[in-house]
């Protein structure tokens, strides 16, 4: 039986409805889209969607008390709130610097978080 | 008292435009420039605006906000460029005397040969909406529980109702059910979304997170911490129709009502400042209506796009630098006017069309397949097509730089966007 599944592209302004049409995981047909762009855009959030994932953990004597991070690169959707929860109770010893590995694989994807940004020790000041 | 400073310029706040604006004008020559900024470190609010999103432009690559603070932060540590942390600007005369505060020198009297501002914006409150109810513990804007999560690690509630859905109330609503609160619902005045359509879809649909559109907050419950908010549809003129009010249990009301241009310092110098941007009225090369003080990014007009913010940042810095090793004197300036569809442009005033000028405009409603253009005396000078075009997506279009040798004089410059497009 054909099952459809609707998204709204983020492409560009025009916001397309899209509407994909599938059986079985096959995808017979996408519509709604206005160009080339959407039909891909619709196949993917349908297949694999992606996103990035980015949140905090607890830093150890440093400058501030949270450290930015994210997935080095993109992680299927359905894992992010797995990717999240395995990162509570992770404490990171500060100084901390740009890509540092905070966690490696997180939630099985391969993917490894890491550190956005460069975090001093509490003692010294980072721009001074 | 210490001796007056005097830089050739003085650039006041070290966000992503301080940032920009600093790196810009010592590239362009200055070799005495200094960079004032409140917090103890540089980026503004770069830090706490963890979700990715930001450079597409300016470095190709989609990255954090620290990461993008980082890259500034880091060219700035390689020129000679002098950084106050922990600085406070009290205030700024017209005769460009600023007067500022550290723990260090504490009053401190800077007399620059040039200034950019760079203060950015400041969130709406509960105020400036005006929302009626009770005053309790629990009602608290966007950014602020932004701040409390991503920089200080603190939790502002559990059960979360968002007004507005801009994009910073979009990206804490993925935030909020990140770390495990509830969010009940974004709820929206108008009968659009006020955020990009990329948020709507990856922080509230990933997540199940109700939008309602033409609604309001009508009430708010609680005497000492909220309880709850009355939500209500609205109607044509957006007043709330009693019949249709709800009771909304909740422990938090997270604000996301729009920014305004932070400018009590410019009020103070005698700037002039556009009544529909709340910024500044500027020329091409970002000066304002006082010779020598430049501005840039958001308090100027809130951008959407930090890269945007940068771009202008780069201009307001390089127009410092030429003011000061050049002694420029402006032309008498030509008035940029908002023409059909355009809700603003800024600049708002061109003095020379001999150089790349940037313009960026926001339309007043929706609408498909246009052309946006800019006129001068009538005659296109450039333009573009869109397939759409939206109130919350700025729009930029670049004029190339004129060969004045034809003397030719402008008397009047506009920006429309017109119908026929793709």
């Amino acid at each position: 039986m054909a099952n459809k599944h609707d998204f709204v592209c983020i492409n560009c302004p025009m916001s397309c409805s899209l509407e994909l049409t599938e059986e079985n995981g096959e995808i017979l047909e996408v519509t709604g889209n206005d160009c080339k762009i959407g039909k891909r855009y619709a196949e993917e959030e349908f297949k694999d969607p992606r996103r990035v994932v980015t949140t905090t953990v607890s830093v150890r004597s440093g400058s501030l008390p949270m450290l930015p991070v994210r997935s080095a690169e993109a992680i299927p959707k359905r894992l992010i709130t797995d990717a999240v929860k395995s990162l509570e109770g992770i404490v990171v010893d500060a100084p901390v610097k740009l890509d540092q590995v905070v966690l490696e694989d997180v939630a099985g994807t391969g993917v490894n978080i890491i550190a956005s940004r460069d975090l001093a020790s509490a003692s010294i000041q980072p721009n001074t | 008292m210490k001796k007056t400073r005097k830089p050739q310029l003085a650039v006041i706040g070290a966000g992503p435009a301080g940032l920009g604006a600093a790196l810009a004008a010592s590239g362009a020559g200055l070799r005495d420039v200094m960079l004032i900024e409140r917090d103890f470190e540089l980026g503004g609010i770069l830090p706490q605006c963890i979700h990715d999103g930001f450079g597409s432009i300016v470095f190709k690559e989609v990255m954090t906000g620290p990461e993008y603070a980082q890259r500034f932060v880091e060219e700035i540590r390689r020129t000679d460029v002098e950084i106050m942390l922990n600085t406070m600007v009290l205030d700024m005369g017209p005769d460009m005397r600023i007067t500022a505060v550290n723990d260090r020198e504490g009053i401190v009297e800077i007399e620059p040969e040039s200034i950019v501002l760079a203060m950015g914006c400041r969130e709406r409150t509960r105020h400036q909406v005006m929302l009626p109810g009770f005053r309790p513990a629990g009602v608290i804007t966007a950014g602020a529980a932004q701040r409390d999560i991503n920089i200080e690690g603190l939790m502002p509630g559990r059960k979360i109702v968002i007004l507005g859905s801009g994009d910073i109330g979009l990206i804490m609503a993925r935030r909020f059910t990140l770390e495990g609160a509830r969010v009940e619902g974004v709820y929206e005045l108008m009968d659009h979304p006020g955020g990009i359509t990329r948020n709507v879809v990856q922080c509230l649909r990933d997540f199940e997170i109700p939008l309602h559109l033409s609604h309001t907050v009508s009430f708010i419950h609680g005497r000492k911490r909220v309880e709850a908010v009355t939500v209500a549809e609205v109607d044509a003129d957006l007043k709330p129709r009693k019949e249709t009010e709800r009771f909304v249990p909740c422990d938090t009301l997270c604000l996301s009502v729009g920014l305004i241009p932070e400018n009590e310092l410019s009020k103070h110098a005698g700037i002039q400042l556009d009544p529909v941007t709340a910024g500044p009225f500027v020329d091409e090369r970002m000066e304002t209506t006082v010779d020598g003080i430049f501005a840039c990014g958001n308090v100027v007009n809130v951008f959407d796009l930090v890269d945007y913010v940068t771009h202008s940042a780069q201009v307001a810095g390089r127009g410092a630098a030429e003011y000061v090793l050049q002694g420029r004197k402006r032309q008498s300036p030509v008035k940029v006017v908002a023409g059909r569809n355009v809700k603003y442009v800024v600049p708002q005033f061109v003095s020379d069309l001999n150089r790349d000028v940037d313009f960026y405009f926001r339309v007043e409603h929706p609408e498909r397949a246009v052309t946006a253009r800019i006129l001068a005396d009538g005659k296109p000078l450039a333009g573009k097509k869109h397939k759409m075009v939206r109130p919350p997506e700025m729009l930029k279009q670049t004029t190339e730089a004129l060969d004045v040798s034809t003397g030719e004089k402008t008397r009047e410059l506009t920006v429309e966007v017109i119908p026929g497009g793709e």
